[in-house]
Order: structure tokens, then sequence, then C-alpha cells
């Protein structure tokens, strides 16, 4: 394998035009990220957040208004994609239907000049590695989807790219497949030590797959970090929300030492941990995952049961705590009390289980 | 149901099937024989000796001599008797060629005669082997020409960032401008710009023996009519494919050239060799132009003509010539239809999953737009020749303005020819808008015997070329429907015009409206049924409404084509009828370039008018949106 290359985009922009409007807007604004070698990067966000328009102009497809992008170290805005130490699996797989796999995943290799021998057994040696050993003489359109994705991936690889690009390659499988197919991403990855950036807007695959999250919003990073990182310390709503299943409780802090708080979460207090320093008097809301929240016959904050569902897993209970919607999911509710619609009960919760976020400027 | 069903069956097998299979029948079968005797009596001896016998003396035409058709020799003093077959009489006509004795065919009413001669008889034929070769040179070269001029044009639209507004404008005005022009417009123009005394070659070069007519100027005039068909193939063919392909070999390392060669053209190549096919059939079929600017290059649609209506009424070997040109597109054809199209649909199943981003390297975008705009201003010259012709006192003598040539057309039944070709046009459009609407329901939406049948021959329809179709009625009609008088009254009239012009343009209707009609999803009739609609009240409510496009379109279209007809009537028409085609035509070969111009003119507005009346009712009536959308939802 060549070299693996880490990344650096420098306040990048990308500028395009409302179809619409005929005004300018920003697609990507004064993006800066630094993605070391060998890591597993996902770019995360709602369609239209400029994650993909950030993709392709790392590929070279798209060049950036402002900013410089640099690969390895060296600035490449300059360099067109063919020129580029970067190989990207597509949506679409974009795998060439007049060629059979041998030939789809030959095609870089036979642009490089190499000899048939030397092509034969790299095609072969990385066919093996996405377990399409005896496949190579097959048409594409006599693939299933997986396989496709498999092709398209070695495809990529073949030509031992700095940067592995994917966009949203995962999108057009099943849900079964999907998720063993990003386990075969993840495995490829780890065993190459290769670098690679990955665009998705499923949360599960960019948390299952990732060793760094970006999330990006309307053209701008929201926020970065480990999955973990980002799924217990979300710094704003929308990512709270983004990832994973959110309830917000609107709270008051009141008091506030020691890294911990007490908040007022309609008129009740309780204790949550407070690491940003929220001082007394600011306006939060409380972030509680449904997995963490529970719920009982004592605890601190009384509540109504206004859905009460058996899911298989968990027992789902949407309860009105004032006038506050709040989603638990009790897991393994057999031998548990199950609450029914109407019933009166408690909701309660870790003090290290729920996060504080600063209530947020309006727009 | 079984009503339409049949009456659909019975028109297309009376007006598409039973004329061609008759043109195939004469060139294998005579329906009355002739015996040959060659006597030694002069010509006029004999014509005497019948006249006193009260016979009535016919002369069968031939290529070289006349012979006397009698129904006996008795009488004469007979020198040699010669064979008995189907073209005897060319073999009459070639033995007593400087002889001095006359050639007398014995007509037998009662034997018809079987044989394929007609066909080593023209194959021998030197007029027919040059037409036959001259054919398809020119197709080739048109089919070549027309395919990669589409290409570029096409590529330019899809691939290339073109900075101003104005050029891309001006090719998409280019690529669309002969689609609806007149089909020999082209001709008349380049005799204007480029002949003898032709405005550029002589008035700007100086050139004084340029010569426009033969293989050169047919081939420029119908790569420039027909290349916008091509452009139209294969600018689908190129959105449809997915850029992320050329991006995954971009990506790879592929520089622009390398992406082209590997992947856009090999994706491309039976889009290619479908677009080249269509052309060739177009060409080989076109009469039109290699009438007016073939000058001695002879084509075999000319050919056929000539022989009809040139003296010589040899009706057999032009059924045979007809024949060969038939088989020759409808091999192509099915080539086309079956071969071509099922692979391109495989290479090409997928969708776009994003926009394009356009080429903006230099390199590539400045020679590509520079090529573009050459043939665009090329093709706007050509068509601004013809309203000035008209205008023009005196083409290459007195470039003044002046009216004379519009008052000439008025003084010379002008309006009559006007009137003529648009009622004829008029009657034939609702007829093949409505006949089309229903094949293609009944195609697309129902299942019954005799579905393939109607499919295949409207469609077929599109392969014949106009003059066999029109040998093919002349054959089928002239002494009625298999010489039994029956329908004898339509031939000469106004009603068969309309008939060939509703064959004409039935396929391209039914087409559209097969298309239209499979863009329908079935669950949007479906849930009519299902709501209690019968079959006739689901058509009606919601089928008919949704293809109100397609119909209007077939509508103009046929107008269209109807009023631009040339091919197939100018063998049918008769004295009673001008259409401004044929006065085209005429004008044209006798030199009147001035007249034809006019008419040109005013046909091309005509045209226009019309098209462009469509494109508004669609755009506000239309219900196209509306399936889109529909679709949208349905997924």
């Amino acid at each position: 394998m060549s070299d693996k290359k880490g990344i650096r985009l420098e306040n990048i922009s990308k500028i395009y035009e409302d179809p619409k409007t005929k005004k300018p807007f920003y697609a990507v604004k004064n993006v800066s990220l630094d993605i070391a070698p060998g890591a597993f990067v996902t770019l995360l966000g709602p369609s239209g957040c400029g994650k993909t328009t950030t993709l392709r102009m790392i590929a070279g497809f798209e060049s950036p208004d402002e900013g410089e992008i640099y690969l390895g170290g060296e600035p490449i805005n300059a360099l067109t994609p063919n020129k580029r130490d970067t190989a990207m699996v597509f949506q679409s797989y974009a795998l060439f239907p007049h060629y059979n796999v041998f030939d789809n995943v030959a095609y870089g290799l036979k642009l490089r000049k190499m000899s048939k021998e030397e092509i034969h057994k790299k095609v072969m040696d990385i066919l093996d590695l996405v377990e399409m050993t005896g496949m190579e003489s097959r048409m594409t359109n006599q693939l299933s989807g997986g396989q496709q994705q498999r092709v398209a991936l070695a495809r990529a690889l073949v030509v031992e790219p700095g940067v592995l690009l994917f966009d949203e390659p995962l999108s057009n499988l099943d849900a079964k497949l999907r998720v063993t197919m990003r386990t075969e991403i993840r495995r490829i990855q780890q065993k190459l030590g290769i670098t690679a950036v990955y665009v998705t807007h499923d949360q599960s695959e960019a948390m299952s797959l990732s060793d760094e999250i970006i999330i990006m919003y309307k053209g701008v990073v929201a926020q970065m970090g480990s999955p973990l990182d980002i799924y217990y310390h979300p710094n704003s709503e929308f990512v709270a929300d983004f990832i994973g299943e959110a309830n917000f409780l609107p709270a008051r802090v009141e008091k506030s030492e020691a890294g911990m708080a007490t908040v007022s979460i309609h008129g009740h207090p309780v204790q949550v941990l407070n690491p940003d320093g929220i001082a007394p008097g600011t306006p939060c809301q409380l972030l509680l995952r449904p997995e963490a929240a529970v719920i009982g016959k004592e605890g601190s904050l009384p509540c109504k049961v206004t859905l009460s569902c058996f899911m298989g897993a968990y027992q789902y209970y949407q309860v009105m705590v004032g006038d506050t919607l709040v989603k638990i999911n009790d897991s393994c509710p057999i031998n548990k009390h199950i609450f029914q619609v109407g019933d009166d009960a408690f909701l309660s919760f870790g003090a290290d289980c729920a996060h504080l976020l600063r209530e947020e400027a309006q727009e | 149901m079984v009503g339409v069903i049949l009456l659909l069956i019975l028109f297309l097998s009376l007006f598409i099937l039973y004329p061609l299979s008759m043109l195939m029948a004469d060139s294998v079968y005579s329906p009355s024989s002739y015996t040959v005797y060659t006597v030694s009596q002069s010509q006029e001896e004999v014509q005497q000796f019948f006249e006193a016998q009260g016979e009535t003396v016919r002369q069968l035409s031939i290529s070289h001599r006349p012979v006397l058709t009698v129904p006996t020799v008795e009488g004469l003093s007979v020198v040699e008797k010669l064979g008995k077959t189907a073209s005897t009489t060319y073999m009459a006509g070639l033995l007593h060629e400087g002889l001095d004795s006359t050639a007398v065919a014995v007509y037998d009413k009662s034997a018809g005669i079987f044989s394929l001669e007609s066909f080593p008889h023209i194959f021998g034929d030197y007029t027919f082997n040059r037409a036959f070769t001259n054919t398809l040179w020119l197709g080739l070269i048109t089919g070549l020409g027309s395919m990669l001029l589409g290409l570029l044009f096409a590529y330019v639209d899809c691939y290339v960032k073109v900075r101003s507004r104005l050029m891309k404008k001006l090719f998409d005005v280019v690529s669309m401008l002969p689609v609806v022009s007149p089909p020999f417009v082209l001709s008349l123009s380049m005799i204007l710009l480029f002949g003898k005394s032709g405005l550029i070659t002589r008035q700007v070069l100086g050139i004084y023996d340029s010569d426009v007519y033969g293989l050169s100027g047919i081939a420029i005039v119908q790569t420039l009519t027909f290349f916008p068909v091509c452009y139209l193939m294969l600018k689908g063919l190129l959105k449809n494919i997915d850029p992320s392909m050329e991006e995954a070999a971009r990506d790879m390392g592929a520089s622009r050239w390398t992406v082209f060669k590997t992947v856009t053209f090999p994706l491309l190549l039976p889009g290619l060799g479908n677009a080249f096919l269509v052309t060739f059939i177009e060409s080989v079929a076109d009469f039109a132009n290699p009438m007016l600017i073939g000058g001695s290059y002879d084509t075999l649609a000319t050919t056929i003509y000539l022989r009809i209506t040139g003296g010589t009424y040899d009706t057999q070997g032009a059924a045979a010539m007809a024949v060969v040109l038939l088989s020759l597109t409808i091999f192509l054809f099915l080539v086309q239809k079956y071969y071509l199209e099922a692979k391109t649909a495989a290479t090409l199943t997928g969708k776009a999953s994003r926009a394009r981003m356009p080429i903006t390297e230099k390199s590539v975008t400045r020679p590509l737009t520079i090529l573009c705009f050459g043939v665009s201003v090329f093709v706007v010259l050509m068509y601004v020749a013809i309203p000035f012709g008209s205008l023009f006192k005196l083409w290459g003598r007195d470039y003044s303005l002046s009216l004379r040539w519009y008052e000439q057309l008025i003084k010379q039944d002008g309006f009559k020819a006007f009137k003529d070709s648009f009622m004829l046009s008029f009657i034939a459009s609702p007829i093949t808008a409505l006949l089309s609407m229903i094949i293609s329901y009944l195609v697309v939406k129902k299942r019954f015997r005799g579905r393939g049948f109607i499919e295949f021959v409207s469609i077929l329809a599109m392969a014949v070329p106009g003059t066999v179709l029109g040998v093919g009625f002349i054959r089928g009609f002239a002494n009625g429907v298999f010489r039994t008088g029956f329908l004898q009254g339509i031939y000469g009239t106004g009603i068969i015009l309309v008939i060939v012009f509703v064959v004409r343009s039935l396929p391209v209707g039914t087409r559209s409206g097969i298309s239209a009609l499979r863009q329908i999803h079935p669950s949007i009739e479906e849930s009519a049924y299902d709501l209690g609609a019968g079959s006739g009240k689901v058509f009606t409510s919601v089928t008919l409404p949704l293809i109100k496009d397609s119909f209007f379109s077939g509508l103009v279209t046929t107008f269209v084509r109807s009023i631009t007809a040339i091919s197939a009537i100018i063998l049918l028409v008769t004295p009673k009828y001008l259409l401004i085609t044929t006065r085209i035509n005429e004008f044209a070969e006798k030199g009147s370039y001035g007249i034809a111009c006019a008419y040109a003119t005013i046909l091309i507005a005509i045209v226009y008018a019309s098209i462009l009346l469509m494109n508004l009712f669609i755009k506000y009536f239309g219900t196209s949106k509306q399936v889109r959308e529909a679709n949208a939802n349905v997924g």
C-alpha cells in the first residue's frame, strides 16, 4: 500500500447559485478539518448540509471558492481529480457496465501502465480481500447490490490511494445488507490502515464505522468528536436530535458547584453533571436519551403515562412531565411493572446520564 | 372493442400490407403474359392493319423500342417467335435494336406468369446497379456525418460548459431547426448559395463552375437535415449515463480523453449504431433532396420515380427496384429496432444519480464550441437564404428586393396549391392522431389476439420509403383492390392522398402515444377501476386526459409531415390537386428558384406557426407535467 495520508481543510467555502432565486448561497462555509492518517472519519448530516460537496471537493470534482485543501501536507486545489491520490466509492457504485468484474477492478491499474502479470496479481488479491474470488468474469449486471458494492470497493482500493472516499455507499442496499457491508468496510479499512472519509446521513452507520464523526449542518461543521462524545455530549439541540433519539426538558440552573448543578424542571429540583460550568440563572435544555430515562412508582419527576407500547426489546412509553412530552425506552420489560395509559408515575435518571445544554438563541 | 380492433386490422392490412405485398407480387408475377413475335412489316403497317380490323393497338413502353400489344398476330408475316416470359418485352426491345422489323406482343389474357426474372434483370441493369451503389454510398456518408454531427452537438449540450448564453441558445435552435423544416428546403438553399450562380461561390469566392449537384451536395444537405434526429437520440442516451461512472474513472487517474475513450464512448456505441442506422434509412428513403440536387447522381428512390414517370411505364421493373429498396430499409429497421435498441437499453439502464459537472477546461470547450458555432452559422445561413431567395429580383443577377415572385406565385395558382395542401393535411391530422392514440392504447393497455400484428405493422410503416409506398399504392389501387375494381374510385382522388398522409404519419404518432402511455403508472388507472369505472370510462376520464399532449402533438406532427410530404404523393397526385411541395419541386426543376423559394418561405412559416401553436398549447393546457408529478408520487 502506498503511504496513508492525512487531509487538512483550511477555511473551505463553496458558493452555489440557488436555481430558483438566482441568489448565491454558501453550500459549504468556512470549514476547517484535520483528518489524521489512517483515521476513519464520517461526515454526517441531513441532506443539503454540504457533506457531499465537501467530499467532492476533496476528490476534486468541485473546486472550493475559498480556502485550501491539503493531502499529505501538499496543497491540491490546483490538481484535477485524476492527479489526486484519492479513490471514491460511489452511491450508485458507478461500475462500468461494459466491463466485467476483473476489468472494472483493473481499470485504474491499466491507466498506471502496469504489466499484465502485476495487474492480474493485484486484482486477484483485492478481490480475495473483498471476498469476490471466482466472480471476476461476471458482468456487473449479474451481481447483487452487495456484490456490486464489493467490486466498487475493490476498484477503489486496488489503486492504493492515499485516501479512500465514500459517498453514501450503502444507501442503495437493504437494511440487513447495510449492516453486513458496514462491518466489512470497517474490517477492510482497519486491515489496510487506510485513511477514509465517509459521507452518510445514517447516524447508526456513522457511529458503528467511525473513529471520528463530523456533523455538518447548513454548510458549517456543527460538531466534531468521537461517536461516544457526540452521543453523550452534543453541543447543540440539533446534534443531540440528529444523533439518536432525544428528549429535551426545559431546565433552569439553580445552583452550580464542583461540576454539578441543581436544576429545576417544572418546579422539581434534579441533580445533573455540569462539566461546562453553566452559571445559575441560565435557561437550559436537559438532554435525556430515552434508554437512560427510568420510569417507576417513585422518583424525582412526577409524570402521566400517555402511551404504553410493547416493542419486544423494550417497553415504549410516552409520558407528560408538566407540558413536556418524554419518550422512554424501558428495556427488558418482562418481570417489570407495566404502566398503562393514564397511570401516574415518576421519571428519574442518573446524574451522569443527562446532559445540560444552554438554551439556543432562536434564529 | 372487438369491432375497433377488426377495423384497425383491416385498415392496416388494406393500406400498408396490401400495397406492399402487391408490389412484391408484381415483381415476381405478371398477371397476363405476352408472347412476342417479330414480323416483317413496319410498325406503321402493322398499326394500320390492326386498326382496319377494329382492334385497339396499345403501345407497350419498353426501355428501347415500342412493342405493339395486340390480341393476335394472324394475318401478319411472322419472322420469329420469341420467348414467353414476364420480361419478354425487354428482350424483344433489345433484339430489335437497329433492325427493320417490328416486335408484336400478343397479349394472353388467360395465363399469368410467375418468374423471378425481373430481379436478375434489374441486377444486370446498369442504371439500377449504379443507383443501388449510389444509394448505399449516400446512406453511409449521410449516416456517418449525421451521427458525428449529432454526437458533437449532444456532447456539447450535455458535457461542455458553454459560457455564452446566446451561443447555447443558438446551438439549441440550430439542432432543432431542421427537425421541423420541410425536407428539401436545404437543397434549395444549397443551390442558391453554392450553385453555379451561388451567392457564396460566385459572388463571394468568384468561382464560376461550382457544381453542387451530385453526391457531395446531397450528402451535405441530408446530413444537415437528419443530424438533429441523431442529436436527440444521443442526447437522451448521454443524459442517462450516470456521471458517477465518469467521475470514478477520473478519480482513478483517467484524463478527460481517456474517460471519453474508455467509458463514455463504449457506453454510447450501440446508441451511435442506432443513430447511424436511423439516418441511413432516412437517407436511403429520401426522395426530394436527391431529386433536386442529385443531378446525375441517381438513387434508388429517384430511379424508381423516373422508371414510372419518365415515359417508360415500366412498373414491373420499378416494382422490383422498390422491393429491393424496401428490403434494404426493412432489414436495417429490424436490426436497429430489435438488436441495437435492446443493446442500448442493456448498457444504459442506470439513471443519472446527480447532475453532471460540465467540462470547463478551455482545451476541451474551445475547439468544440468553435466547431459547433461554425456548423450553426452554416445552417442558419442556409435557412436565411430561402426567404431572401424569394425576395431578390433575380438570384445571381439582380439582388434588389421585390415581391415579384410572390405575385408570380399568386398568378400561377398559388392559392389553389395552399388550399389543397392545407385541406388534405387538415383532414389527415385528426384521423392520424385519433388512430395512433387508439392503437397505442390497445397496444400498451390491452392484451388481445392481433396486438402484436397491430403494433408491428403500424411501426413498420416507418421503414417504408415514401416512394415505395407510392408505387405500392399505384399497383394496389389503380385497378381496384386485386384488380377487381373495388375501391378503384379512390385512385386519383384526394382520399388516397389523405390515406397516404395518415399511413406516413401513423408510426410517429403511435410511437409517441406508446411512450406517453407507458409513462402513466398502471396504479392510476387501477384506482379508477377499483372505484367502479368501466374500461371505457377509465379511458375517457383518466387515460385520455393524461395523454392529451401526445394527442395534440400527434395532430400537429401529422399536419406538418403531411404538408411537407413529397416522396409518396408525387406519384399519386393528379392534376386535380396542386400541392405546395410538388409545386416547389416543379419550379425548382425548371430553375425558377424565385417562385420555389416563395413557396418554401410560406411553407416554413406555416410549419413554424403550427409548431409554435403546439408548444403554447402544451404549455398552457398540457398534462405532461401532471403526469410526471403523479409518477413521482407513485414512485
